[in-house]
């Protein structure tokens, strides 16, 4: 029974679609031995020959698959093509980015590309952003026992309203050193990046729950900023919430602004298919979240050492305002070449 | 798809049709609920394990800095103290969000969980699977499970009965646990947002496929020498079908001589030939050949007979 693959073999077949399958054969068989290497992570036992004739030997092989359907009715020739073609599909349509392609091609204008498409959502974000801070700020203005559901109680400690100008002026300047800093960095990274994935997640229910996030968490920041303008340290406060501020809430108005869009583009599909329009708009924003991720981990350093390590109103601001501007060029400045990655 | 693939494929309301780029028609199957919770269950056993054995290796190296001399806040001890917590807090929020990522990007497609129960991500579109659907499909998990669990946890752990906390966070759990129950390719909500699907990875026993093909079977077998010792005229082989002529090759394939003898005796009936005793297999042999033969050339020429009844 064994399998004959000799030309005489060839001739000898009687059936026609006995002798296509004779001919091609050899491609079959050295499409799946390449196919089963890659699939069992061999990678490096495959020769650069091998790589580079997989997609050609996909490519035949599909035409194989095809040609059979119209002639040939051994079923088990059909089946074994079926799965070697949807194997071997897995593979050259597979994710074949590695990460650091990926990565070049992100940094280098992906993300920022990605960015500007949203720009509807970026300015409806932030404008539920600014309206959050107005409408903490009032509330805590009209009746301060606001403060403590507004604040959550981690801040609340010394910081409640009633509390002496020195009490606030040394939570701003002196208290943190305590901290191990590096530990409290990666800690911090960690809760922003939960409330960023939420922002961003929530999206999902059509945008609402994230721009209800946004609101509560700028309304934190709201009554904040009016116990600190209390107490006269508005410039003072603005600075100690800047130098890592204009990165978090940066990228937590991406987050929010990347959910936006996703349940904006459910709700409004458009001419497009909702499912196909929802994931359109799913890749733009998990490229967004991405970069969300990374101004996290910087926002982190700048909060765990930076804060620490600058210990004045004026060199905090500068680094505050420096990042602003950073950002905004980096998004929005200018254009690199390498554009329309990934969201097409 | 032709006649051949539709009445192979079992009828579980799984089948899909996928083009591939270059316009090839390729059945896939959508994975089983039962397959993916199986990889989620391994998946997260996996991490937990990776989680715990980070956390012993980290714990014991900390212990044995404690038992070697007194901690304080700014001596060196303190500071590999801190090394090691934020070592620990790095690696525990990587085990969580990377492990996906970092087997779903790869070449496979298919975390560990998920290569042990067969199944793998697709785009749903048939084209590249790219960074971002993975991205994407895996961002929503940490809403889908992660958050809502850590949610319950504490609902229930604040005064032992579930508040309105709990019974929101256990909704919250709920709605998307059962999101793929709601629609018909199975999508949880990271699926619909990346644009991926979960898909049947191809059975390995395809592979032998190959070597017990019946066309070599019968060119190789005894009848391929004794070839003339039946001729079937047009009338005898009309009365079949290409459905038939595949149940013909899987009885061929068995190879189970009461289930040929069966066969055997039914054809001699249709065709009106006398059944002998011994000659099951020859005789299948050479009329699955002729049979296949001439549906084939009929395909052809355009003229295709799906079964007997046609």
């Amino acid at each position: 029974m064994a399998t004959q693959t000799a030309v005489s073999a060839i001739e000898a077949a009687a059936l026609r679609s006995d002798r296509f399958r004779l001919e091609r054969e050899d491609d079959w068989k050295r499409l799946d031995e390449i196919v089963t290497r890659m699939e069992k992570g061999r990678l490096r036992k495959l020769s650069d020959d091998d790589v580079l004739a997989l997609p050609v030997l996909y490519r035949t092989v599909a035409s194989s698959l095809s040609i059979a359907r119209e002639t040939s009715l051994d079923a088990a020739t059909l089946a074994y093509l079926e799965a070697l073609v949807q194997r071997a599909w897995f593979i050259v349509y597979g994710p074949r980015a590695s990460l650091g392609s990926w990565l070049r091609r992100f940094l280098g204008g992906g993300l920022s590309a990605s960015v500007r498409a949203i720009w509807l959502d970026l300015l409806i974000a932030l404008a539920v952003m600014v309206a959050g801070t107005v409408v903490g700020w009032l509330l805590v203005a009209g009746d301060a026992e606001w403060y403590h559901s507004l604040v959550p109680g981690q801040f609340a400690d010394a910081r409640a309203p009633g509390a002496s100008r020195e009490v606030l002026l040394k939570t701003l300047f002196d208290d943190q050193t305590k901290e191990p800093l590096a530990a409290f960095a990666a800690y911090l990274f960690g809760n922003n990046a939960q409330v960023s994935i939420m922002a961003f997640a929530l999206g999902f229910a059509f945008g609402v729950p994230s721009l209800m996030l946004l609101v509560q968490n700028t309304a934190t920041l709201g009554a904040m900023l009016w116990l600190y303008h209390g107490a006269g340290l508005t410039l003072d406060f603005a600075a100690w919430i800047s130098i890592h501020g204009t990165t978090e809430l940066f990228a937590i108005l991406l987050a929010g602004a990347a959910g936006l869009h996703i349940g904006r583009s459910m709700a409004f599909p458009g001419e497009r298919p909702i499912m196909q329009a929802a994931a359109e708009a799913g890749r733009r924003a998990s490229q967004v979240m991405m970069g969300v991720v990374l101004m996290l981990i910087v926002a982190a350093l700048l909060e765990g050492f930076g804060r620490q390590l600058i210990n004045n109103t004026p060199g905090r601001l500068g680094v505050g305002t420096f990042m602003l501007f950073f950002w905004l060029a980096y998004f929005f400045g200018f254009r690199f070449k390498a554009e329309g990655t990934g969201t097409s | 798809m032709n006649v051949a693939a539709s009445t192979r494929l079992p009828a579980a309301g799984r089948e899909r049709v996928m083009i591939t780029p270059e316009g090839v028609a390729l059945p896939l199957t959508i994975a089983s609920r039962g397959a993916r919770v199986g990889a989620l269950f391994l998946d997260l056993f996996f991490i937990g394990l990776l989680m715990t054995v980070t956390t012993v290796i980290l714990l014991s190296v900390a212990g044995g800095a404690i038992t070697g001399g007194a901690v304080t806040d700014k001596g060196p001890l303190g500071q590999l103290l801190e090394t090691l917590a934020v070592i620990w807090i790095i690696t525990i929020f990587l085990f969580r969000n990377a492990y996906f990522l970092f087997f779903e990007l790869g070449p496979r497609g298919a975390t560990p969980g998920k290569r042990i129960t067969g199944i793998r991500i697709a785009a749903r579109d048939g084209g590249r699977l790219s960074a971002e659907m993975v991205i994407a499909r895996n961002l929503l998990r940490d809403i889908e499970l992660f958050l809502p669990l850590v949610f319950i946890a504490s609902a229930s752990s604040e005064g032992g009965d579930m508040g309105a906390a709990g019974i929101a966070a256990t909704a919250w759990f709920l709605i998307f646990m059962l999101f793929p129950l709601f629609n018909k390719d199975r999508l949880r909500a990271g699926d619909v947002i990346a644009g991926s699907w979960v898909v049947e990875a191809p059975k390995r026993k395809l592979e032998a496929a190959m070597s017990v093909a019946p066309a070599a079977q019968v060119r190789a077998g005894p009848a391929a020498e004794s070839a003339p010792a039946y001729r079937f005229g047009e009338a005898e082989l009309a009365v079949y079908g290409e459905y038939e002529l595949q149940m013909l090759e899987r009885v061929l394939r068995d190879n189970r001589p009461e289930a040929m003898q069966a066969v055997y005796e039914a054809i001699c009936i249709k065709i009106g030939w006398t059944a002998g005793h011994s000659d099951a297999r020859p005789f299948l042999e050479a009329y699955y050949r002729a049979l296949r033969q001439r549906l084939e050339t009929g395909m052809r020429m355009g003229k295709r007979k799906a079964d007997k009844f046609a």
